[in-house]
């Protein structure tokens, strides 16, 4: 360990500290960035003698990370990084926060993979999916899928646990030497209508099968099979995966790190044992009451995490759609018109946030019977009948409802 | 006026990046609050384009779409529509593909299908990303036309192109005018999407396939335009408070 080290860790905790003690945030960031200011390798030495799994994609990051946590944690203490704090700053912070854990997940933003594994050396990455996200951060997915492919090819490359059924994720595992396939599913295909290495249009079985005819890329094999709740391990044995947040895409999310927890000796049986006993993650999915009626948040940040979350809502559920577009939201809201809102119809719904009168135009073309409202707690005070509510929020949006939940 | 009105959205797959595919819902549903049938089809990239729609619909993409979206509509359906006068509309790379010639993801010059007498290379220096506000230059649309722009592309209209707007705020084309009308083929760089956030502009559209349009009551539109304008016009006044510097105050 290197005095510049030390003394990088102790500044970046000073600033830290003082962040929270003026009241700026979590200090989580600001102090990452003082110990990489004074010690730009302070990532490598703080992850320096740990085993470490990244996680990255463009949807489930959060939740995967923490149910590989949760897995691995049957077998000893784990560091991980919290709090949507999945950049370089985010990550040394977190390592540099705790100095014993021999074992780590950390949830890596997408463009930063390349950056974040060569720095930590992990022994595996996760690899979710990739999809248009915010349109102004991120213009083209397949540039990412791109950086992924170089970052994980040549003989130091990572094991890499990938979902076999995204195309892009799979042409980027493909030049990694060591990789277990998980068929965790796609529900969101209007990103990979090309082939991501020669552009061919990929031809797809109906199934879950694809082909690209001009350059052979396919579909792999998947080690790991999940057909709605059950999970097949590579050695045929099928699991019944009970979890305690909501949706078929988190079982897809757990036979992901169900496989990674595995290159660790963690049995798929211990493993979705203790993923079950988490009943949220980050307030998303978190099931709570106002003005006692039950509630649930649902967070949806892209077009394919909308899909998810509207598939996760109760069905006579009335909904709440609350949309900011702050720069962590992206600055355009018209995705909105990518998400199949008609799969409201029938139902009641509560437009609101910042952008409230964008998706209120949305909701009237998609046939949704609907009202706007500014505020966010008028909002759920909107929602017609007296049963449960569903909330599907984006980012900024979320962080409201949360705060609106926790202050009720 | 045809029993049902077909709306074709072209290679949603690759052409509808930004959420532009809500053109095609916004013009059925605009004719089916007026009691006329409208059916959307959505084109996929290995069909061919229909020869029986009566309006068709273009949007934005990403650079390797645009060149295999060109390669896709070298077939003649799409300037057949346009010589029989069926309205059609594209935006961003859209409207780029339809020009004389655009620039692929590589920075090479790419012929386009060639139905609007235009150009397009890059925009001088970064791109144009934020609200864009224009000022309609054709007959029959009076409001104005507003949208979110996203694009690095600037394009030049020869003489047989008229612009759509002329540009108030942002950037469009480039020159100071955005879209371009020739025929009825029309086209711009309003997302948001365009004709959401501007139903006389989906009505102006229509009306060349249907005649004249019965009002609709699009008092949700309007708050929304009257919201992005306010909030147009906050961003700009914060713009100009930034550029003016208090004086240093005297000892
Ligand atoms: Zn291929």
């Amino acid at each position: 360990m290197t005095a510049r080290y030390t003394l990088a860790r102790a500044a970046g905790a000073t600033a830290a500290g003082l962040s929270r003690l003026t009241g700026r945030g979590g200090g989580t960031t600001i102090g990452g960035r003082v110990t990489l200011l004074v010690d730009p390798l302070a990532m490598t030495r703080a992850a320096a003698g740990r085993e470490l799994a990244l996680v990255t994609g463009t949807n489930g990051k959060t939740t995967t990370r923490t149910l590989l946590v949760a897995a691995l944690e049957t077998r000893e203490p784990v560091v991980s990084n919290g709090g949507g704090a999945n950049l370089p700053t985010g990550l040394t912070a977190a390592l540099t926060a705790d100095r014993t854990s021999r074992l780590g997940v950390l949830e890596v933003d997408e463009p930063f993979l390349p950056k974040v594994a060569q720095a930590v050396r992990p022994r595996a990455v996760v690899l979710l999916n990739l999809s248009r996200d915010q349109l102004d951060r991120y213009a083209e997915v397949r540039r990412l899928a791109g950086i992924w492919h170089e970052a994980l090819s040549g003989p130091a490359a990572p094991a890499v646990v990938a979902n076999a059924d995204d195309p892009l994720v799979v042409w980027a595992a493909t030049g990694a030497t060591d990789v277990v396939w998980v068929a965790a599913g796609q529900g969101w295909t209007f990103d990979s209508t090309s082939c991501p290495a020669c552009g061919d249009v990929l031809q797809r079985d109906g199934q879950r099968g694809w082909r690209s005819p001009g350059c052979g890329l396919a579909r792999p094999t998947p080690a790991w099979s999940v057909t709605g709740r059950t999970v097949t391990a590579p050695d045929g044995t099928s699991y019944d995966v009970k979890l305690g947040i909501p949706g078929d895409v988190n079982v897809g999310n757990a036979a992901l790190a169900a496989a990674a927890a595995g290159l660790w000796g963690v049995s798929p049986a211990k493993a979705f044992d203790a993923m079950a006993r988490i009943p949220s993650v980050e307030g998303r999915y978190l099931e709570t009451t106002y003005s006692g009626r039950p509630l649930r948040l649902l967070l949806a940040k892209n077009p394919a995490g909308w899909v998810e979350a509207i598939g996760m809502s109760r069905a006579e559920a009335p909904v709440v759609v609350a949309v900011n577009a702050r720069a962590a939201d992206g600055r355009d809201p018209s995705w909105l018109w990518d998400v199949p809102f008609e799969l409201l119809r029938g139902r009641h719904a509560v437009a609101t946030g910042e952008r409230s009168r964008d998706v209120a135009v949305r909701l009237r073309y998609a046939g949704v019977d609907h009202i706007r409202v500014d505020d966010p707690a008028d909002a759920l005070r909107a929602a017609h009948g007296s049963g449960p509510i569903e909330v599907l929020a984006n980012y900024t949006a979320f962080q409201s409802y949360r705060r609106v939940v926790r202050d009720a | 006026m045809p029993d049902a009105v077909r709306i074709a959205l072209v290679f949603p797959s690759l052409l509808g990046t930004y959420g532009d595919g809500g053109n095609a819902s916004v013009l059925a549903q605009r004719l089916r609050w007026r009691g006329v049938e409208a059916e959307t089809v959505d084109v996929a990239v290995d069909d061919a384009l229909p020869e029986q729609a009566d309006v068709y619909v273009l949007g934005g993409g990403e650079d390797t779409a645009q060149t295999l979206a060109v390669s896709r509509l070298a077939d003649g359906v799409l300037a057949r529509a346009a010589d029989a006068g069926k309205p059609v509309f594209a935006v961003c790379a859209g409207f780029q593909i339809l020009g004389e010639t655009f620039l692929d993801g590589a920075g090479a010059v790419h012929a386009g299908v060639g139905l609007i007498d235009c150009r397009t290379d890059r925009l001088p220096g970064s791109r144009a990303v934020g609200e864009l506000l224009g000022e309609p230059a054709v007959d029959g649309v009076v409001e104005l036309l507003t949208g979110y722009e996203n694009h690095g592309g600037r394009t030049l209209l020869g003489p047989a192109a008229k612009p759509l707007a002329r540009v108030r705020s942002g950037t469009g084309n480039g020159d100071g005018v955005d879209g371009a009308v020739q025929g009825s083929v029309v086209a711009t760089y309003l997302h948001g999407p365009a004709l959401a956030r501007n139903p006389a502009l989906a009505d102006w559209l229509l009306s060349k396939v249907v005649g004249d349009l019965a009002p609709l009551d699009d008092s949700e539109e309007q708050e929304l335009r009257r919201e992005r304008l306010t909030a147009l016009r906050r961003a700009r006044a914060a713009w100009w408070r930034r550029q003016w510097r208090p004086p240093a105050r005297g000892t």
